[in-house]
């Protein structure tokens, strides 16, 4: 087990410093670099800037150096925390994004779970009750799930929540409790505000999963020691729910892997679209003005969070499933 | 690791019922088996008629087109959808013109007293079919003064209907594109990686994984905005196919790798190994065409989360630009609240977007099935 996680770890360092590589030569890819936009940013303020103030400056950011020196100055400094200055908003980098990745990682798992919770029941229904009507609703909203792209869902939720619901939709609260204290009060309107990113996000993923968990229930129905369990006359219910239901996880378990980009993806664009202070707002931002120091760092981010995410999911599959701890 | 499965475990085979087991199967072409299989699903028929028409409605989208995609009419901004009536054949209602007093600028009303007759195959505005036959005839015209609206303007008074048709040319073809680039690179490379094991398997294996492991959106939002913003509309398109097939063909070579993987275990590459075939002959004459008909479905099944992603991306302002015309460059008017509230036909787009990626779906699943038919 140990051996397991040690090597599964050690893949995860490897993962991460790909990314940094790719992060790192996006950063730089923009024709003219970040200083010579500062630069003319300065200018257009009405500064002067003089060829020695230019010398100065790119001897403190390093324009000239190898690119290796700059890959190496950008990694350490992202391992101490220190992403590099935001030329369009003048601050570390760091400080633009520590609280909106906190939002991202919230909204994120918090629609995994959602997904789960209903992927679950919904799957066993579905590959239990098979082809009666039911079901078939269940595939039709499946197919419309996966099919509707993220923004679009939330923009027709937040028109329709808008035309009869009356709540004012967008934001994380509404304009009185911006700069109010904690209360109760706030607290509601927050979830007021949360309850449509979360089931965009997670609608996606809630369909896709609610078809694996249908087909692989479908699967493990039809293996022998289901039969078994039925001749010896156990409950159906618990035929399904003790018995396969449970061997039915596994997959569930693996696909994290594959549900985890969705759901960041779909976090990304769900906030550009509710207004939402997340990650996403940020980052197609950044790349607008082409602020590549805050663009790279959150591509890196974000990538970060899917291999961290990736390995606690290996990691948990080897718990729960011995052949793939004692296999490898 | 196991191998994360990157799409949706194929259902059991359902029990063939009895008038299907026929005694042919051994004798007609594969071919012909699988174009059986594939009819039985009822939707993916459908799904195919479907999307046929709406390629041949890109292909003659000028033709039917009541109005020129980008003329602007300052008269019309955010005009609702003709309204259709009936009078010895259908007809919209005329458009007048009144002021309103209290926002003191001119509206436009039905008036459905006057009703304006279409006519079929009039003339209109003039262009050229195909790009190379100069004609005047569109499907359906109205006579001067009036405008036929099907779906609505935009904030340019331009006509949606016009401009969807337009943006399926190039929201239909990014994605197919896209997708066999993506399958080439894929194909080629889970074939190899399949094939020859060892080392090379490993590392192919390893970076696949870590591609796979950047979020796509983020990444193909950032490989788009590093692309020029002054480039011109061809060239845009070809690099953003690029880009959404440079990061799709991942999970396209780890499927074709598992299928190749488990073909050359076989029996018959064995043979063909032990009669001293090269390498290239056992994967150009045995695998290849062997795994020809499930690259083609995994490629099909990836056509719809191309097109998603070329929406997505222009709606965000970073994929196709103005003034090129793409589905998501339409919705891209429909990013406030506020308007899709006031103008709810800007967002009738996004209906073909739906339309076609459920129907590439559904014709997906539909090949998936239908690629193994001795089962």
């Amino acid at each position: 087990m140990l051996t397991f996680v040690i090597r599964r770890f050690i893949y995860m360092i490897i993962t991460l410093a790909v990314i940094s590589f790719i992060s790192f030569a996006l950063i730089n890819a923009p024709p003219g670099n970040a200083l010579s936009q500062k630069i003319s940013q300065l200018q257009s303020q009405g500064a002067t800037v003089t060829g020695q103030q230019v010398a100065a400056l790119e001897k403190q950011y390093g324009v000239h150096d190898p690119w290796i020196q700059k890959y190496w100055k950008w990694i350490t400094g992202f391992v101490h925390g220190n992403f590099g200055q935001s030329f369009s908003a003048n601050q570390p980098v760091s400080s633009l994004i520590w609280g909106k990745l906190g939002l991202s990682i919230a909204l994120a798992t918090g629609s995994l779970l959602i997904a789960w919770a209903l992927s679950i029941p919904i799957g066993v229904y579905s590959a239990t009750h098979r082809y009666n009507m039911p079901d078939n609703v269940v595939t039709l909203l499946q197919f419309i799930g996966i099919a509707i792209p993220e923004f679009l869902f939330a923009l027709v939720l937040m028109t329709l929540a808008v035309k009869y619901l009356g709540s004012d939709v967008g934001g994380l609260y509404s304009s009185h409790y911006q700069h109010a204290g904690w209360s109760w009060g706030k607290f509601v309107n927050l979830f007021g505000h949360l309850w449509i990113p979360l089931i965009v996000i997670s609608a996606g993923s809630t369909a896709w999963l609610t078809r694996v968990m249908r087909a692989n229930l479908l699967d493990v129905l039809g293996q022998q020691y289901v039969q078994t369990a039925r001749a010896k006359g156990v409950p159906e219910h618990k035929v399904i729910w003790k018995h396969a239901v449970k061997n039915a996880l596994h997959p569930l378990v693996m696909t994290i892997g594959t549900t985890l980009p969705l759901l960041i993806s779909g976090e990304a664009i769900v906030s550009i679209v509710l207004n939402l202070p997340t990650t996403g707002p940020l980052l197609i931002n950044s790349l607008l003005t082409k602020d590549m120091y805050v663009a790279g760092a959150l591509l890196m981010m974000l990538s970060a969070l899917l291999v961290i995410g990736n390995f606690a999911s290996d990691v948990l599959l080897a718990v729960i499933d011995p052949r793939i701890r004692l296999g490898e | 690791m196991t191998t994360i499965p990157t799409s949706i475990a194929p259902e059991p085979k359902r029990a063939t019922p009895p008038e299907l087991v026929e005694s042919d199967v051994g004798t007609i072409p594969q071919w012909r088996l699988m174009v059986r299989r594939f009819r039985q699903s009822k939707l993916a028929v459908i799904s195919v008629f479907i999307l046929i028409i709406l390629y041949l409605c890109a292909l003659f989208a000028t033709f039917l087109s009541p109005n020129q995609y980008n003329a602007q009419d300052p008269n019309r901004k955010f005009a609702a959808p003709s309204s259709w009536t009936w009078s010895g054949g259908p007809a919209i209602c005329a458009e007048r013109q009144y002021l309103d007093r209290q926002a003191l600028e001119f509206k436009y009303k039905a008036d459905c007293g006057h009703p304006v007759g279409i006519h079929f195959f009039g003339e209109g505005f003039k262009y050229k079919l195909f790009g190379v036959i100069p004609t005047r005839r569109h499907l359906m015209t109205v006579g001067q003064g009036q405008k036929l609206l099907i779906w609505g303007a935009d904030r340019e008074g331009r006509d949606i209907f016009s401009r969807s048709l337009e943006g399926a040319r190039v929201s239909l073809t990014v994605g197919l594109l896209g997708v066999a680039i993506g399958t080439a690179i894929g194909a080629t490379i889970g074939t190899i990686s399949g094939y020859f094991r060892g080392r090379v398997d490993t590392a192919l294996q390893r970076f696949i994984e870590i591609i796979l492991s950047i979020p796509t959106l983020p990444l193909w939002l950032t490989l788009a905005a590093v692309l020029p913003r002054d480039m011109s509309v061809t060239k845009r398109y070809l690099l953003i196919t690029i880009i959404l097939s440079l990061v799709g063909w991942a999970a396209l070579a780890r499927q074709v790798r598992g299928k190749v993987l488990s073909y050359s275990s076989s029996d018959y590459i064995a043979a063909a190994r032990a009669a001293g075939s090269s390498s290239k002959r056992i994967i150009f004459t045995h695998l290849i065409p062997n795994s020809t008909s499930h690259i083609i479905a995994t490629a099909m099944l990836a056509v719809p989360a191309t097109i998603i992603a070329e929406t997505s991306l222009s709606f965000l302002g970073v994929g196709m630009l103005p003034p090129a015309v793409s589905w998501g460059v339409l919705l891209s008017d429909a990013q406030q609240v506020s308007t899709v509230e006031q103008y709810p036909w800007l967002l009738i787009p996004a209906a073909l977007v739906v339309l076609a990626v459920v129907c590439f779906q559904l014709v997906g699943d539909g090949m998936r099935d239908a690629v193994d038919p001795y089962a």
